[in-house]
């Protein structure tokens, strides 16, 4: 049993974490996350230099990585310091290029940004229902809330061919793209095709799709714990100092016992990520990602709104970092499969 | 035991009813339904509407021109209005500072300031909360210094609510530094007009502009503005706490909120199907259906106390406790039935889909983010809590 991470792991989440925080600090987060293109274009180039997106993909698709270990050392520093740089666009695309065996090399280095558009409006999570289609090379519908979307050159889109699922290249010069910012920062875009030209990358997708999002969905897990982990120090720092009647609010026991139990909720949510995160690739990673969502969901949502409660009206302003932090946590629920999704994916393999 | 109404009461819900079809705009209703942000304008419009009618000051008694309306009655008009999807009526002149006039002001006060309150000459706010003094009010600390018939304000007050359409303030303020900090605070009424005070705005946690903070720099401000006697500021403040605690649960907004969700979850979906059909959202929903369905009783059992024995007890704040947490769990409900829908930002975003601003689907994230405050403005949930223990359970 260890449960240290390797060297070149810990190397690279402390190389992002110095980033994040000297260069990706609060103030020009909040001041970059909401305008076009929703993040700092010059930042993640420097970001692509530390080796974050190599850090996702496997040796033989032309990364270092690719392991969940990998993708979570990655996304937890992103949670750490509310980035929003859209790495989990890349993510999926990479994990669906190399599915495809197609080269991602201009994905990887960072000078081609990448998104990839699966959900819409009545299927935001379930591939079963997406409606896209595709015919004779050209595809029609529209895919909403893209992540990385905003300012994405490519988009690899979810489109149904005959009976089957595939996945096709778009460039977002021959879509309509609207973008916009996140209510908790960051980019995302709404896609619109009609008779839009694409070229088919993987034809029976299905397989290939379910794993990218589950890459996808732990990625986001991971997140979550960086962000919860500094939330939660956001907080016990203001318990220390905010004072009310005389004395630290941390000293009044309705408070004590509720900052501890999202302590204990933290952890929690720490280990449930570790689990899936060592389950990737096994037979069982679906089951293990589909648990590990439905608690951060939970856990998550629980220590935002706490977090915000015991603050008090200084949460409630733009100015503290922590309704940030909020924000991303409880809007991380709505991302690849909420709660209800993924529980019921656990309960469906209860079934004989 | 009887739950039904009595046949006044309900004549008296048909009148409130067919007031409202006959006479609150669409257009009004329709961003109320939204969640869109009211302006100025929406707001004294209703107001004006209202005050024709003679119902802007429902909770006043007669001889002020307010309804005279039994608790129960209020009861009924504020579910109504709700349900009708009507402008809140902004509280800070109508709901606390009308009753404070009428119960300690004098009779020069009450003449001059209540019409104008009614008629919307004056837009008041409310400056008790400091940076320092939020729960603990009574440790605020912006001084008045009585200096022949004026007083001289230095401080700052903050969360100022609609500050920026304001034309007064009426502020809790010291006037004693010895003794207990209760008994040196002071109510007054203030002109933002005033040299000497600066109002900035705060943006809230979802980007809206309803908050501000409000500095004042030698303000002199006349003695007369004074409310009750010097260092009876207290005893005010907690009158204006115990008063107008009807409309604490917010049912209404529950109830209103309820019949959206599930709007939302028959018109969104999941795997093909009306999000409805998911028996783990139903049953969130029916959760929260069973709490609020309680919840009315509770709070027709406190407005019936209230009828029946006078002022309600501190049991009400059980009210504010359980209502917030349910009005909460709704917009919590919205989010999620929207899913990666509810996240675009401003929302007006996804608003190129014509079919989702029809249905009404827009700024529930924002809704839900903005409505953390209710549990901790006007006695945090926690502050609740400690008056319980006190009050009613004399832990
Ligand atoms: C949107 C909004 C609008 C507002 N509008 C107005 C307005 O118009 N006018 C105005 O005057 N004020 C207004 N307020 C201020 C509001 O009343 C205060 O925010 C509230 O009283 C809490 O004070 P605080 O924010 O300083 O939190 P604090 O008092 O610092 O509390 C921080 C945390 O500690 C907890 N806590 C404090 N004391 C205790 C205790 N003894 N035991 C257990 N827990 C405790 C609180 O419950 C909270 O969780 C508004 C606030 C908001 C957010």
């Amino acid at each position: 049993m260890d449960f240290s991470l390797t060297e070149d792991r810990r190397m690279l989440s402390d190389s992002l974490n110095r980033f994040i925080s000297d260069k990706y600090g609060y103030d020009h987060r909040v001041k970059v996350a909401y305008d076009a293109p929703f993040h700092d274009t010059a930042l993640w180039a420097e970001m692509c230099e530390l080796g974050v997106l190599y850090a996702l993909a496997p040796e033989d698709a032309g990364g270092f990585g690719g392991a969940g270990f990998d993708i979570t050392t990655v996304f937890e520093a992103l949670g750490r310091g509310i980035c929003p740089a859209p790495v989990l666009g890349s993510l999926l695309a990479s994990k669906l290029l190399t599915a495809a065996g197609a080269d991602q090399s201009a994905l990887l280095d960072g000078s081609v940004r990448y998104a990839v558009a699966i959900g819409e409006l009545d299927a935001p999570y379930d591939l079963d229902a997406i409606e896209t289609e595709a015919k004779d090379g050209k595809l029609t519908g529209r895919k909403a809330v893209v992540y990385g979307g905003a300012d994405a050159k490519v988009f690899l889109v979810a489109a149904r061919s005959g009976g089957t699922l595939a996945v096709y290249e778009v460039k977002a010069s021959d879509a309509q793209v609207t973008g916009y910012a996140l209510i908790d920062g960051g980019g995302a875009a709404e896609l619109f095709l009609d008779a839009t030209p694409g070229t088919e990358v993987l034809a029976d997708a299905t397989a290939a799709l379910e794993d990218a999002l589950d890459a996808g969905r732990l990625a986001l897990c991971a997140e979550a714990v960086g962000a919860m982990d500094a939330t939660n120090e956001i907080l016990l720092d203001y318990l220390r100092t905010r004072k009310q009647f005389g004395v630290a609010i941390g000293k009044f026991q309705a408070l004590q016992h509720r900052a501890v139990d999202l302590v204990t909720e933290i952890e929690q949510a720490r280990s449930i990520t570790i689990l899936a995160a060592s389950k990737m690739g096994a037979e069982e990673q679906a089951k293990f990602v589909a648990m590990a969502k439905t608690l951060i969901g939970r856990a998550a949502r629980l220590v935002a709104e706490e977090a915000i409660q015991m603050h008090g009206g200084i949460a409630m302003t733009w100015e503290a970092a922590v309704s940030h932090y909020a924000k991303r946590l409880v809007m991380i629920d709505a991302q690849l499969g909420d709660v209800d999704y993924h529980l019921e994916r656990v309960i469906a393999t209860y079934a004989a | 035991m009887d739950l039904s109404f009595t046949k006044e009461e309900e004549a008296f819900r048909d009148e409130v009813r067919t007031f409202l079809a006959d006479n609150l705009p669409d257009d009004l209703a329709e961003k109320v339904r939204i969640g869109g942000e009211l302006e100025k304008h929406d707001m004294e419009r209703w107001h004006a509407i209202l005050n024709d009618k003679g119902w802007l000051a429902y909770g006043w008694p007669v001889e002020f021109g307010g309804t005279g309306w039994s608790p129960v009655e209020k009861h009924i008009f504020e579910e109504e209005a709700a349900r009708a999807n009507a402008p809140r009526i902004v509280p800070f002149g109508l709901a606390m500072l009308g009753p404070v006039l009428q119960k300690f002001g004098s009779k020069e006060q009450q003449d001059h300031y209540l019409p104008r309150i009614l008629d919307g000459t004056d837009w008041w706010c409310q400056g008790y909360s400091e940076p320092g003094a939020g729960s603990d009010l009574a440790s605020l600390k912006t001084r008045a210094v009585r200096d022949g018939d004026e007083y001289v304000i230095n401080g700052q007050k903050t969360w100022t609510t609609l500050g920026q359409h304001a034309d007064w303030i009426f502020c809790l303020v010291r006037t004693k530094t010895d003794g207990k900090p209760q008994e040196g605070i002071s109510f007054i009424l203030v002109d933002l007009a005033t040299p000497g005070i600066e109002m900035r705005p705060i943006k809230l946690i979802e980007g809206g502009h309803e908050v501000n903070e409000v500095f004042f720099t030698d303000v002199r401000v006349p003695a007369a503005n004074l409310v009750g006697e010097e260092n009876m500021g207290w005893t005010i403040a907690k009158f204006l706490l115990g008063h107008e605690r009807t409309n604490i649960a917010g049912v209404g907004f529950s109830m209103k909120a309820l019949e959206e969700v599930k709007a939302l979850a028959r018109r969104t979906k999941r795997n093909g199907k009306p999000l409805i059909e998911n028996p783990l959202f139903a049953a969130r929903i029916a959760d929260v259906e069973i709490e609020l369905e309680a919840m009315k009783i509770t709070n027709l059992r406190m407005l019936y106390t209230a009828q029946t024995q006078g002022a309600p007890g501190p049991e009400t704040s059980i009210l504010k406790i359980k209502g917030t947490v349910i009005r909460q769990a709704l917009n919590d409900l919205a989010r999620r039935a929207l899913g990666p829908a509810a996240a675009p930002f401003p929302s007006e975003a996804m608003f190129g889909n014509a079919a989702l601003v029809e249905a009404g689907d827009v700024n529930n994230a924002a809704d839900y983010f903005n409505n953390r405050k209710l549990s901790i403005f006007g006695g945090s949930n926690e502050i609740q809590r400690n008056i319980l223990t006190k009050a009613m359970l004399e832990l």
